[in-house]
């Protein structure tokens, strides 16, 4: 699987991505400036780190969204690329128009910094194969704004259509119908706020986010 | 000449801040505040010229996410 990870300024948990990424796959991603225009050839996965991009100014992820790499990165999407996006990636993904809804300030209005309960929404993706359908795994949650909203008619068709991949099991940051993760139409572009490459190692509390890598490695090859 | 972009959520889009102001307002005592909706106000210092249209597309493309958010233009001289 090649892999490419996206650095914005105020990225910080593009490392972390490269971790997990190259423990699963066993071989380190390619680093990519967002000012950079073009991606490497044959990417299998592009993944959009958490963190902080352009200091969350004017709209979490506002600024990252038109970045120079970021055309490119919708280029990939509509070839079918698999594409990741976690916490201030999944930001970057809806102010980039390539999932729908946008992420507000958490309705209790507090960082939430903590490990959270998800149910397994739809285990038939790329990004969720490896878990069971109506699973509780528990990942680590760290924003400030992750509180998903979108009209309702477009609620009522990501869950119409099993695009809801991963829900809050208990009240996190005011998320409409608890959502966590979704995905694109056709299926390749994941959004979450939880940080799954943060439990890799048993060292790290937990490997229940190893299991979307090891997913992407089986589906992706 | 200049331009004073105002961009509000949308009516329906719940606003926590919003929310949590006018609780604080209420705990002051002030009385009578029916709702709290935060917004923010955007200044652009601009070239002689630029047209309200050119505006218009700068707040659909970055300053206002459309999605959650309106935006209203004024022109200034």
């Amino acid at each position: 699987m090649k892999a490419a990870v996206v650095v914005f300024p105020g990225s910080n948990c593009d490392r972390d991505l490269a971790v997990a990424l190259e423990a699963v796959t066993g071989t380190a991603p390619a680093m990519v400036w967002h000012r950079d225009t073009e991606l490497p050839d044959g990417l299998d996965l592009i993944a959009l780190p958490g963190g902080f991009s352009h200091g969350d100014y004017l709209r979490s992820g506002a600024m990252a969204a038109r970045a120079p790499i970021m055309r490119a990165v919708a280029d990939a999407a509509a070839r079918g690329v698999a594409v990741l996006g976690v916490c201030n990636g999944f930001q970057v993904l809806t102010e980039a128009g390539l999932l729908p809804g946008a992420l507000m300030r958490n309705a209790g209005l507090d960082f939430v910094c903590r490990d959270v309960e998800l149910t397994v929404a739809n285990a038939q993706t790329i990004f969720s194969a490896r878990y069971d359908d109506g699973e509780t795994i528990r990942i680590p949650v760290a924003h400030h704004d992750g509180n998903y909203v979108a009209d309702a008619a477009t609620l009522d068709r990501l869950e119409g259509e099993g695009r809801v991949v991963f829900r809050y099991s208990g009240p996190v940051n005011g998320s409409a119908r608890d959502i966590a993760g979704i995905v694109n139409d056709t299926g390749n572009v994941l959004g979450l706020m939880p940080h799954p490459e943060r439990l890799i190692e048993a060292a790290q509390g937990g490997t229940d986010g190893r299991r979307m890598f090891e997913g992407l490695l089986a589906a992706l090859g | 000449m200049k331009a004073r972009v105002t961009v509000n959520l949308k009516s329906g889009v719940l606003d926590p801040q919003g929310r949590a102001t006018h609780h604080a307002l209420t705990g002051l005592g002030f009385a009578g505040v029916n709702d709290v909706r935060i917004g923010k106000v955007i200044e652009l210092d601009l070239a002689d010229g630029t047209t309200p249209a050119a505006v218009d597309d700068m707040c659909r493309q970055l300053l206002a996410n459309t999605v959650i958010e309106s935006f209203r233009v004024e022109m200034l001289p």
